[in-house]
C-alpha cells in the first residue's frame, strides 16, 4: 500500500513542470544581466542542507548593476537560516574573498511567490558587458522531510529532498549544472531531468543550457539519512558578569529528534543488543564545544542532576560530551540545563574610552543542531550604564532588568532573540556597558551595615530593662 | 573602700558570667552547624535533590503553593492522582512544612536572593534539625540546667533516628514536626516551671504549629493530659499546672480546628478525648483545693464524702453515654493508625494497607541500636537521674520517655518521637555523671593539696584534669556561670530563676555532702570511659549520616573495581513519561511510585501514597494480580494508558514489584474475593521459578516484568530472587512495551488500543487516503 502511495506520488512530480513565464515584469530587469554559467552543490550529509551556488553573472544591459537578485522559493525562503554571499577578487593565487551584504527585498510581484534577494556591489558595480563570479552559501534547515514520516525501531530513515533541477533565477541561465551529494549510497529514487547521472554519493542534474528566467523543475530525492536529526526547539542563554571575577553561563535547552518520528514498540534489549540495526536514526550523545578554562560545570535538568556526562578539558578548548537521560528516538524530546563559569578575563575587555565590552560567541555549542529560537540575555552588574550590543546578522534586541542577589536596582540585561540558528551563525557577539568599581561594594557595605544594625539592636535590648515593677 | 571591693568583686563576676554565657552561646552555635552540616552528606555524595516518596509531594505542593498562592492552595482540588476521584489537597494535607518552606522561599526571594523552590525545600529539614536542637537544648535546661542542655542538645544533632528523616533533600512532615514537638514541651514546662500565662499563650501557638505540622501532634495532646493526671494523682496540683494546662487544651482546640485536615476532628474524634476528660479533672482538682483552703478539715471531709457520691454518679452516667456514642462509630471513633498504636496486631488483622509499609512495622532489637545507638544505655540513667530529685518537669521527661518507648516499639516509624527524649535523659545522664565524677575528682585533689575551695573552683579544677574532659567541665562552669547572671540581674526574666536556682544551689549542696566522693583513679578512668563512649556515638552517628540514611532512593550507586557506577533509572522514565506522552495520559503504578510520577513526570496517576481510598488501591492490585486480558480491561475502564512496573531482577535492585507483589494480591483480594494469596503461593512459599503456581505465572505482574527477559542473557536468572524464571517466552497480546531504562529497573507498557471494532472504520480511512495526498501535491506548484 505505501509503495503503491509512494510511486503514485512520485509519478506525480516526475511530471516535469516548467514554470516558464514568460512575461518578467520590468521592475525585476531593470538591468539586462544573465548567468552564464552556474553550479550549485547541495550537501545533503546531515540535517543541514548546505548549497554553494557558483554564478557567474554577466551584464548585457546598457547601465552599471548595483545588485544582483537572487530568488528562492517560498518554501526555502521559510526555512532559510542564513545566505552568505561573497565575490572573488584579483588573481588567481592572490584571490582574496570579499563578504557582500545580502538582503530580502519586496516579491510580491514575482511568479508563484519566489522570494527575492538582493545582493549588493555598491562598491565596484557590475559594469556593462562584464562579468563577475559570485560565490554564494545557503543553509536550510528542516527542508529535509523523513518519509515515511514514521518509523519503527528497526527501520532506518529515509528522506525527501525537494528541489529544482534548473536554478530558480529571475536572470536567464545559460549553462547549469547541479550536484547533490547524499550522505550515503541509498538512493531510493530520485527524480530523472535528463540529462541526470547517479555517481557513487553524487546526483548530477545537467548540464543544461539556455533555461528560462523562473524556470523551475521539481525534482524529489530520496535517500538514506540517520544522521542525528537534533533539533533545539528553544535555547535560552543568560550570561550574568560578575565583576568579581567570573562569567556565569547557564544554558536551558529544549532538544528534539525532529528526524522521522518513532511508532510502536522501543525494546531495550534490541536498542542495547543490536545497535547496528536497531535505532539507527536515534542519538545517544552530543558533543558541546564550551569555551576554554571553564569551571563549576553542571548539567541537569527539573528533577536533578543527570550523571551522564564527560568533561574534557585542555587549554586552547573545553568538550563537554552529555548523554540525554534516555536515547532520543524520533519525535521524541528532552530538556536539560548546562551551566558553566568562566574566568572574568576571559571574555571581558576593557576598552581605551574606560568602557568594557564582553566577547562572546552566539549560536549554540553543540555542533550540527539548529536551534529554532534561539535568546540570549547578558545580565550586567547592578549600576551599569549604556549597554549596547553588535552582532554580525540582524537579531531582535531590547533590554530588561533583572533581580539578583540582593539587588536593589536591578541589573540592566541585554536580550537578544534570533531564531533558526545554525553552527554558522556561532560568531562572537560584543556588549559594550559602562561601570564603575564603586557599585561592587554597595552590596558587601550593605549587608555589613544590616549586621552592624542588629548587634547594636541587641546590645540596646540587652542595657534596657522593660519590667513594670522593678525586682525587690 | 568595702564598697569599692565589692563593686570589684561583681565586676569579675559579671565578667565572668558574660564569658560563660559567651561560650554557650558559641556551643550552641557550633551545636547548629553540626546539627546542618551532617545532614549535608546527601548533598555532598549524591545531589541536591528531593528524596524518596513522600517528600517528591510535599515538593509539589510546595510548588504549587508559590506558584498560585495561599487561597489558591487551601482550595486546590488536584487532577493528577487517584484519577477519576481526584484528591481536595488542601483539605487533606498537613499544610505545616510547605507553609514553612514557602515563607522561607518567599523571604529569600523579597531579599532578591534567588534559590529555587527545589533548593529551599531541600535545606528546610537540616534548618530544622539545628533548631530542633536549639529547642532540646531549652527543654533540657528547664529540667536539668544548662550542662545537660547542651548535652543533650550535642546528642539530638546527631541522633540517627532523626538524622533518617532530615537529611537534606528528605523534605516531609517530621523535619519540621520533631522541633515543634520539642518547643511545644519545651514551652509546656517552662509554663509549668514559671506559672506564666505568656508562656502558656505561646505553648498553644507552638501546638498550633505541631498540628500544622504532622499527625504526631495527638502525641502531645494525649501526652501532656496523662502528665497532668499524673501530677493530680500524685498530689502535685498547683496553680502552675493549671495555667500550663487549661490555656492550652481551650487555645490549643481551638487552633487545631482552624487546621482543615484536623477541623472538627479535633473535638469528635476518640484521640482528643483524654484532654477533655483530664481538663475536667484538673477544673474539679481546682476547685477541691480552693474548698480545702476555705474550709475545717472536719468540714472539708463532709462536702468531700457529699460530693464524690453526687460526682460519682454524674460521672458514671456521663461515661456511659460517652461509652455508647464512641461504640456507635466502627472503630470506635479511632483512626486506624491510632489503634495499630493501641493494639499493635491491629493493622495485620484488619488493614493491610497499613501493614504493607515497611515503616509501620514494629522494629527489631538492632534498629534501636541503629537509630539511638549509645543513648539507649543512657536512657536508664537519665531516668534515675530524674528521679533525684523528682520536680514536675522531669516527672514528664520520664512520662515522655515511657510512652514513647512503647510506641517506638509498636511502629519503626515513630523510633522519632522517641529519639529526643532519649537525648534529653542521656544528656541528663552524661551531665550528672560527670557532675559527680569531676566533683570527685575536685575534692581528692583539693584533699592532696589541703587547700579548701569554693564551688566557683570548679572551672580551673575541670581545666587542669585532663584535655578530654575539658569540654564538659566547661559546660560545669558555664552551668555555675549562668546561675551567677541571675544573681547579677534581677530583671522580669531572672526573677524567678533566681529562686529556683538557689534552690537547686541548696539542693546541690545537701546532695554534695551526702554523695560519696568516689576515689581519684575510679574517676579519672570513669571520665576516660565515658569520653570514649561518646566518641563511639559520634563515630556511629557520622557514618550512620554519611552511608546509611542518606541515599536519595531514586538514584541508586554501587561501588565495583571500576568505580562507581549510577543507576538513575526512576528519573531517566519519569523524565520519559513527561516529555514523551500527552499531557492527558494516565499512568497506573503501584501506589509507591504516584508521588513521583505526578511530581517529576507531571501526570495523572490511578493511585498514590496517600493510601486514602483502600478500594481504589485493591482495584489496582487486583489488576497486577488478574491475567493480561481481565488486567486490560480494568486499566480501560479506568482510562489507563501506560502501566509502569519496577523490576530489579536485571541489576538486583530487592525492593521492586515483583516483591511487593503478594501485597497488591492481599490488598486486592481484601476487596475483590476472587484474588485469593493462596493462588500466589506453592505451599505457602512465594516463588517465580518453574514451581510458581500458574495464577503467579500469568498475573500480569510477572508478565510485565519478566517480558523479554530470557533474551537478555539466555537463561533468565532473576538476580533479587536468585532464580531462573518459570515462564520464559511468552508474548504479549494487550500490552506492548514502549519505554524500558538502561537497566531495566523501569518498564513502561502501552496498552494496546482495542482495534477489533474499528477495523472497517480503518480500511477506509486508508483508501482516502491517497487520493487526498494526491491532490494536495497537485496544488503545490513547488512540490
Amino acid at each position: 500500500m505505501a509503495l503503491f502511495l509512494l510511486l503514485d506520488r512520485l509519478s506525480v512530480l516526475v511530471v516535469v513542470i516548467i514554470f516558464a513565464i514568460l512575461f518578467v515584469s520590468p521592475s525585476f530587469s531593470s538591468t539586462d544581466i544573465r548567468i552564464l554559467k552556474a553550479e550549485r552543490r547541495i550537501d545533503l550529509t546531515s540535517s543541514i542542507v548546505r548549497a554553494f551556488h557558483t554564478l557567474q553573472v554577466e551584464n548585457i544591459g546598457d547601465s552599471h548593476a548595483s545588485e544582483i537578485l537572487l530568488a528562492f522559493p517560498p518554501d526555502q525562503a521559510k526555512h532559510m537560516a542564513d545566505l552568505q554571499a561573497s565575490t572573488s577578487q584579483g588573481k588567481k593565487k592572490k584571490k582574496n574573498y570579499i563578504h557582500l551584504d545580502v538582503n530580502p527585498i519586496d516579491s510580491s510581484q514575482t511568479p508563484n511567490g519566489a522570494k527575492l534577494f538582493s545582493v549588493s556591489l555598491n562598491h565596484n558595480p557590475l559594469k556593462t558587458g562584464e562579468t563577475k563570479t559570485l560565490e554564494l552559501l545557503v543553509i536550510l534547515t528542516h527542508v529535509l522531510e523523513p518519509f515515511p514520516a514514521e518509523i519503527s525501531q528497526s527501520e532506518s530513515q529515509l528522506v525527501h529532498y525537494r528541489d529544482s533541477a534548473i536554478l530558480l533565477s529571475p536572470y536567464p541561465v545559460k549553462e547549469q549544472m547541479t550536484y547533490i551529494k547524499t550522505p550515503s549510497k541509498k538512493v531510493e529514487s530520485y527524480s530523472m531531468v535528463n540529462p541526470t547521472n547517479r555517481v557513487g554519493e553524487e546526483l548530477r542534474y545537467g548540464s543544461y543550457a539556455d533555461s528560462a528566467p523562473y524556470s523551475y523543475t521539481p525534482i524529489i530525492v530520496h535517500f538514506e539519512n540517520n544522521h542525528p536529526f537534533a533539533v533545539i526547539e528553544e535555547l535560552v542563554r543568560v550570561i550574568e558578569i560578575s565583576h568579581w571575577g567570573n562569567i556565569q553561563v547557564k544554558e536551558q535547552y529544549r532538544l528534539l529528534h525532529g528526524g522521522a518520528r518513532h511508532k510502536g514498540v522501543f525494546s531495550r534489549l534490541d536498542y542495547q543488543s543490536r545497535q547496528s540495526s536497531s535505532g539507527v536514526s536515534s542519538f545517544k550523545t552530543l558533543l558541546a564545544k564550551l569555551p576554554p578554562r571553564v569551571h563549576s560545570v553542571y548539567y541537569r535538568d527539573d528533577i536533578g542532576n543527570i550523571s551522564s556526562s564527560h568533561l574534557r578539558l585542555d587549554s586552547k578548548k573545553s568538550e563537554l560530551q552529555i548523554e540525554p537521560r534516555y536515547p532520543l528516538l524520533g519525535g521524541w524530546k528532552t530538556s536539560f540545563v548546562i551551566g558553566y563559569s568562566l574566568p572574568l578575563e576571559s571574555s571581558l575587555f576593557e576598552m581605551s574610552d574606560g568602557r568594557h565590552c564582553l566577547k562572546f560567541n552566539f549560536g549554540s555549542p553543540f555542533l550540527e543542531t539548529v536551534v529554532d529560537k534561539l535568546t540570549i540575555k547578558v545580565v550586567l552588574p547592578e549600576g551599569s550604564k549604556e549597554p549596547t550590543a553588535s552582532v554580525s546578522f540582524p537579531v531582535e534586541q531590547h533590554h530588561e532588568t533583572s533581580f539578583s542577589y540582593l539587588d536593589i536596582v536591578g541589573r540592566p540585561t541585554v536580550v537578544l532573540k534570533k531564531e533558526n540558528v545554525v553552527p554558522e551563525n556561532n560568531t562572537p557577539f560584543q556588549v559594550y556597558y559602562s561601570f564603575s568599581p564603586f557599585f561592587m561594594f554597595v552590596e558587601p557595605l550593605m549587608l555589613v551595615s544590616v549586621f552592624l544594625l542588629f548587634f547594636i539592636t541587641v546590645i540596646a535590648y540587652l542595657h534596657t530593662d522593660l519590667s513594670i515593677r522593678k525586682a525587690a | 573602700m568595702e564598697v569599692s571591693e565589692d563593686q570589684k568583686k561583681a565586676a569579675s563576676k559579671s565578667l565572668q558570667s558574660a564569658f560563660g554565657s559567651a561560650i554557650c552561646f558559641l556551643t550552641l552555635l557550633l551545636i547548629g552547624v553540626l546539627a546542618f552540616s551532617i545532614r549535608l552528606f546527601s548533598v555532598i555524595k549524591y545531589e541536591s535533590v528531593i528524596h524518596e516518596f513522600d517528600p517528591y509531594f510535599n515538593y509539589r505542593v510546595t510548588q504549587f503553593l508559590i506558584k498560585n498562592g495561599i487561597y489558591d492552595f487551601w482550595n486546590w482540588f488536584d487532577d493528577r492522582t487517584w484519577y477519576p476521584l481526584g484528591r481536595v489537597i488542601g483539605g487533606t494535607v498537613y499544610p505545616g512544612l510547605t507553609l514553612t518552606a514557602g515563607s522561607l522561599w518567599w523571604f529569600l526571594n523579597s531579599l532578591n536572593i534567588p534559590l529555587s523552590v527545589e533548593t529551599v525545600c531541600v535545606f528546610t529539614a537540616p534548618i530544622f534539625s539545628a533548631n530542633a536542637s536549639w529547642a532540646t537544648y531549652l527543654m533540657t535546661k528547664e529540667v536539668k540546667g544548662t550542662g545537660a542542655g547542651l548535652a543533650a542538645a550535642t546528642f539530638l544533632a546527631m541522633v540517627p533516628s532523626y538524622i533518617s528523616r532530615s537529611v537534606a533533600g528528605s523534605y516531609d512532615n517530621e523535619a519540621v514536626a520533631i522541633f515543634a514537638l520539642i518547643f511545644t514541651f519545651y514551652l509546656y514546662i517552662k509554663t509549668l516551671n514559671t506559672g506564666s500565662l505568656f508562656y502558656a499563650t505561646l505553648n498553644a501557638l507552638s501546638y498550633f504549629y505541631m498540628v500544622c505540622s504532622w499527625g504526631g501532634y495527638t502525641f502531645i495532646i494525649n501526652l501532656i493530659p496523662m502528665h497532668v493526671l499524673l501530677c493530680i494523682a500524685t498530689g502535685r496540683y498547683s496553680s502552675r499546672l493549671y495555667v500550663a494546662y487549661a490555656p492550652l487544651v481551650i487555645l490549643g482546640t481551638l487552633l487545631a480546628a482552624l487546621v482543615p485536615v484536623v477541623g472538627f476532628n479535633a473535638v469528635l474524634t476518640s484521640e482528643h478525648f483524654a484532654s477533655f476528660l483530664v481538663f475536667i479533672i484538673i477544673h474539679v482538682a481546682a476547685l477541691v483545693s480552693y474548698v480545702k483552703g476555705i474550709l475545717t478539715p472536719q468540714k472539708f471531709k463532709v462536702a468531700m464524702t457529699l460530693v464524690v457520691t453526687i460526682g460519682m454518679a454524674v460521672c458514671v452516667t456521663a461515661v456511659a453515654v460517652l461509652v455508647a456514642a464512641v461504640a456507635a462509630s466502627p472503630t470506635k471513633g479511632w483512626s486506624g493508625r491510632s489503634l495499630s498504636l493501641l493494639d499493635p496486631t491491629y493493622a495485620s488483622k484488619y488493614i493491610p494497607i497499613i501493614a504493607s509499609v515497611s515503616e509501620h512495622q514494629p522494629p527489631t532489637w538492632p534498629s534501636y541500636f541503629m537509630d539511638i545507638n549509645v543513648l539507649a544505655f543512657l536512657v536508664p540513667a537519665g531516668i534515675i537521674a530524674c528521679f533525684l530529685p523528682l520536680s514536675d518537669a522531669s516527672s514528664f521527661m520520664i512520662l515522655y520517655i515511657v510512652t514513647s518507648a512503647y510506641f517506638s516499639g509498636v511502629m519503626v516509624r515513630l523510633m522519632l518521637v522517641l529519639a529526643p527524649a532519649a537525648c534529653i535523659m542521656s544528656g541528663i545522664a552524661i551531665s550528672e555523671i560527670f557532675h559527680v565524677l569531676t566533683r570527685s575528682i575536685k575534692f581528692e585533689k583539693n584533699k592532696s593539696s589541703g587547700n579548701p575551695s569554693s564551688a566557683g573552683d570548679i572551672t580551673t579544677v575541670g581545666n587542669s584534669i585532663t584535655q578530654s574532659n575539658k569540654r564538659k567541665s566547661e559546660k560545669q562552669s558555664e552551668d555555675h556561670n549562668l546561675k551567677e547572671i541571675s544573681y547579677q540581674r534581677p530583671s522580669k526574666k531572672s526573677k524567678r530563676k533566681e529562686k529556683e536556682n538557689s534552690e537547686t544551689v541548696l539542693r546541690r549542696f545537701k546532695k554534695e555532702k551526702r554523695l560519696l566522693v568516689l576515689p581519684l583513679e575510679v574517676s579519672i578512668i570513669s571520665v576516660v570511659l565515658i569520653v570514649l563512649l561518646g566518641g563511639f556515638y559520634v563515630r556511629h552517628c557520622v557514618w550512620a549520616a554519611a552511608e546509611a540514611y542518606s541515599a536519595p532512593s531514586i538514584v541508586l550507586t554501587s561501588r565495583s573495581q571500576d568505580g562507581m557506577h549510577v543507576f538513575d533509572d526512576f528519573r531517566e522514565a519519569y523524565s520519559w513519561l513527561s516529555h514523551n506522552t500527552d499531557n492527558e495520559d494516565k499512568i497506573a503504578s503501584w501506589w509507591d511510585y504516584g508521588y513521583q510520577t505526578t511530581a517529576m513526570a507531571n501526570r495523572t496517576v490511578i493511585v498514590d501514597n496517600n493510601t486514602w481510598n483502600n478500594t481504589h488501591i485493591a482495584t489496582v492490585g487486583t489488576a497486577m494480580s488478574s491475567p493480561e486480558k481481565e488486567a486490560w480491561t480494568i486499566f480501560q475502564s479506568l482510562d489507563v494508558k501506560y502501566v509502569l512496573v519496577v523490576f530489579g531482577g536485571l541489576i538486583g535492585y530487592p525492593s521492586d514489584d515483583i516483591n511487593k507483589f503478594l501485597w497488591m494480591v492481599r490488598i486486592g483480594g481484601g476487596v475483590f474475593p476472587h484474588i485469593k494469596e493462596a493462588d500466589y503461593l506453592r505451599d505457602g512459599q512465594y516463588r517465580i521459578d518453574s514451581q510458581a503456581t500458574p495464577t503467579m505465572l500469568n498475573s500480569l505482574m510477572y508478565k510485565l516484568s519478566y517480558y523479554r527477559f530470557i533474551e537478555t542473557d539466555g537463561k533468565g536468572i532473576d538476580r533479587v530472587r536468585g532464580t531462573e524464571i518459570g515462564k520464559k517466552y511468552f508474548k504479549l497480546t494487550h500490552f506492548e512495551e514502549v519505554f524500558t531504562t538502561h537497566h531495566w529497573m523501569v518498564r513502561i507498557y502501552k496498552l494496546k488500543s482495542p482495534k477489533n471494532r474499528i477495523r472497517g472504520k480503518l480500511k477506509k480511512a486508508k483508501s482516502t487516503n491517497p487520493t487526498g495526498n494526491g491532490r494536495k501535491t497537485r496544488v503545490n506548484p513547488w512540490h
